[in-house]
């Protein structure tokens, strides 16, 4: 580069150009881990050249709670406590794969109903945990009034999902072998059968016809809408070969157009007796990843509407020993969450609590494609593409 | 000299007021929108809770950050809340109540609304932190892009009224009969609202403070009654601008029906309905939209709304000279 400013260089300047090369810096910009649009303590470290964003680096940590190390010395029943808190948005359906993996060990046939109103549950779960989402990212975009509508329609659910657990966020209603006696049932008494509570079928219809219609109104008021779609479409587009290369799982990946779901690839939960669509979507954008999971939605709702309707009776639970010990060996069960691909890897030395306890989690896996996908990115982009991940902190750092 | 200072309070009196109930307004209307009850406990039903929200800025600590440029940082938010009701000071209530009718009046107007960037830019700038700095940048470009279809719009009227006093206008379209939003300037009156829209930084238009981003923009290191000022001034702005939108475009103080001879009691009162109108769509449009990107901003006020101000000036120019 020649010196524009050395008086020896003006000559080669006056003739041909005028443009002088001014140096400027990148600015550093952490965004986070205190900042409103992090869903907690994330922090990204960036560089920005005025709203252009390149260079991002996310620096994980602030959360981490060391569950894995704290379940090793805990017994399988107490873990159930732990693992409600990983992803707490959908606390329930992080027991699924834990619970069914230590059944698997143990070889215990789960009853029927139990698996049913877990699968209700799950389902359910899913649908608040899609509510928040839908609500945040239109905050995150600049929308103020739909969280309220989401929360409205999310408080249902939790309704719902307290009068069965006695619990809204962390339900801990998984035993080994089947689910605890529920909630709204009643004073326990040895002779009483405890299920469900009274009228929970009736509300739940009604609540389930709720969420389709609470998914069309969002279809309309924020899908519909010129500015968000201006703001989504074509933003933070994540091609199949890219997501498939970091392990990015769940709406995300259906978003980019892979018919990738577990729970028609796995027998977790008997979803085989339901039919349901899986929703896809084709560019792979934010709007994309926005639209999958309201579908989802609907599709969910529709699989607790057949649940209800063939639900069988039987036992809560299954014949177990009263003390759990797990027999010696390994396994590793995964499950669709709300997020995408949870998984535990559970290693039993044949005592009461596992030796080992590895947790995939989705959103970890997700937010890693947080670089490669804002390299280049606006400032507002960023936002959104970050929203649009649907990640939660305690799912990240567990 | 004392009736300019009478004067000077009134407008500010009336300015405030104006902020305040658009406040409620706001807030009101948003709750409304959002199917919650919003302020219920101060007064009567919530309704003089602004009062309340005043009262509590000023008790804050002030925090002034031990980096910023003190003597900048502190007079940003006068800036911005002079230009304000200096802008009211030309709005006429009625023919006679109006602080000064200017020869150039919506000029005048133009040119002081101007002075509320210098306010927002040195905001950012000085408070020495680099959201701030980032949300003073955004909001310097967006005002400066959002001037111009706002004084092209305006072009419109003033050719139709071939004047550019605010009572003059107000004048023709009574002599007219009908206010220029239905005499021609429709898309005039649009291109106004959306620009004022963006020049008071409220949704969709807000990326200059953009919460979810910059967390709070330029006002990010404010506190107390500086943090106060920039708030009333957000309102006051927004009052004002509707003010000077009915005055140009929907007949200002006029109301068919009504004796001219008493225009000075019910001036103000048909001003202010006008106004609340107008302010009520801004508030439907702030609790319904998403915000715009940046660059969807700068595109929208270059290749759009500037063309097509461009072209209403001309048509309004051709058919005021063929007819």
């Amino acid at each position: 580069m020649v010196n524009a400013l050395d008086p020896q260089n003006i000559n080669s300047f006056s003739e041909a150009s005028v443009s002088v090369e001014i140096e400027t810096e990148d600015m550093t910009l952490n965004i986070g881990p205190q900042h409103p649009s992090t869903h907690g303590v994330l922090r990204l470290v960036a560089k920005v050249d005025g709203e252009k964003v390149h260079d991002v680096r996310p620096v994980l940590g602030y959360m981490h709670r060391g569950y894995e190390k704290l379940a090793e010395v805990r017994t399988y029943p107490q873990i159930t406590t732990l693992v409600n808190r990983i992803d707490w948005v959908a606390g329930f359906s992080n027991e699924i794969p834990f619970i069914t993996g230590a059944e698997r060990l143990m070889e215990i046939e789960v009853p029927e109903r139990a698996k049913y109103i877990r699968l209700i549950l799950t389902e359910m779960a899913r649908i608040s945990s899609h509510f928040v989402f839908i609500g945040a990212y239109a905050l995150e975009v600049g929308a103020l009034t739909p969280i309220f509508y989401a929360m409205e329609d999310r408080e249902r659910i939790l309704d719902l999902i307290e009068s069965v657990t006695g619990g809204r966020f962390h339900p801990n209603f998984n035993r080994i072998g089947g689910v605890k006696p529920a909630a709204g049932a009643g004073p326990t008494t040895k002779k009483d059968i405890q299920d469900l509570p009274a009228g929970f079928y009736r509300d739940t219809k009604v609540a389930m016809q709720k969420v389709i219609e609470a998914a069309n109104q969002f279809q309309n008021l924020i899908g519909g809408n010129e500015v968000f779609k201006k703001r989504t479409k074509n933003v933070g587009v994540l091609t199949v070969e890219t997501a498939e290369a970091f392990g990015v799982s769940g709406p995300i990946l259906r978003a980019s157009g892979v018919k990738s779901d577990l729970r028609t690839q796995t027998d977790y939960l008997p979803y085989d007796q339901f039919e349901y669509d899986i929703p896809v979507g084709e560019n792979g954008d934010c709007y994309d990843r926005w639209d999958v999971r309201v579908k989802e939605m609907v599709e969910s709702a529709k699989i607790v509407l057949q649940a209800i309707d063939s639900m069988p009776s039987g036992p809560l639970q299954a014949k177990v020993p009263k003390v759990i010990k797990v027999p010696k060996g390994r396994t590793y069960v995964r499950a669709e969450n709300p997020k995408g691909e949870m998984g535990y890897y559970i290693v039993s030395d044949g005592g009461l609590g596992p030796y080992r306890l590895k947790v995939r989690t989705a959103s970890f896996s997700n937010i890693s494609i947080l670089p490669n996908m804002l390299e280049g990115a606006l400032l507002p982009d960023l936002i959104a593409i970050m929203g649009s991940l649907d990640f939660v902190l305690g799912d990240v750092d567990r | 000299m004392t009736e300019v200072l009478i004067k000077v309070g009134l407008l500010a009196a009336v300015a405030l007021n104006g902020a305040i109930i658009f406040t409620i307004m706001d807030v009101k209307g948003a709750s409304w929108m959002q199917r919650r009850p919003g302020p219920l406990h101060v007064g009567l039903r919530g309704f003089i809770f602004p009062v309340a929200e005043i009262l509590k800025f000023v008790q804050k600590e002030d925090i002034i950050p031990t980096e910023v440029d003190r003597p900048v940082f502190k007079w940003a938010p006068a800036y911005v809340m002079v230009s304000c009701v200096a802008l009211f000071s030309i709005v006429p209530m009625s023919p006679t109540l109006v602080v000064a009718d200017l020869e150039l009046g919506i000029f005048f107007a133009l040119a002081i609304s101007s002075l509320g960037t210098i306010g927002v830019l040195t905001a950012g700038w000085s408070s020495a932190n680099k959201y701030s700095l980032m949300g003073g940048l955004r909001a310097a470009g967006q005002l400066i892009a959002y001037e111009l279809p706002l004084i092209l719009a305006v072009v419109g009227v003033v050719i139709q009224a071939e004047t550019m006093s605010l009572v003059g206008i107000v004048e023709k379209q009574i002599e007219w009969g009908v206010p220029f939003v239905v005499g021609g300037q429709i898309i005039g009156f649009l291109i106004f609202m959306v620009a004022a829209t963006a020049e008071m930084m409220r949704v969709p238009f807000d990326m200059p403070i953009g919460e979810s981003e910059l967390t709070m923009g330029f006002m990010t290191e404010y506190s107390g009654i500086r943090f106060l000022i920039f708030y009333i001034s957000e309102y006051m702005n927004m009052f004002i601008l509707c003010a000077i939108a009915s005055t140009l475009f929907l007949g200002g103080y006029h109301a068919p029906f009504l004796p001219t001879e008493w225009v000075n009691f019910y001036g103000p009162v048909v001003l202010l309905t006008k106004t609340a109108i107008l302010g009520f769509i801004l508030v439907a449009v702030r609790w319904s939209q998403p915000r715009f990107r940046e660059d969807q901003l700068q595109n929208l006020a270059w290749k759009i709304l500037i063309p097509v101000s461009l072209i209403n000036i001309l048509v309004t120019a051709v058919m005021k000279v063929g007819f």
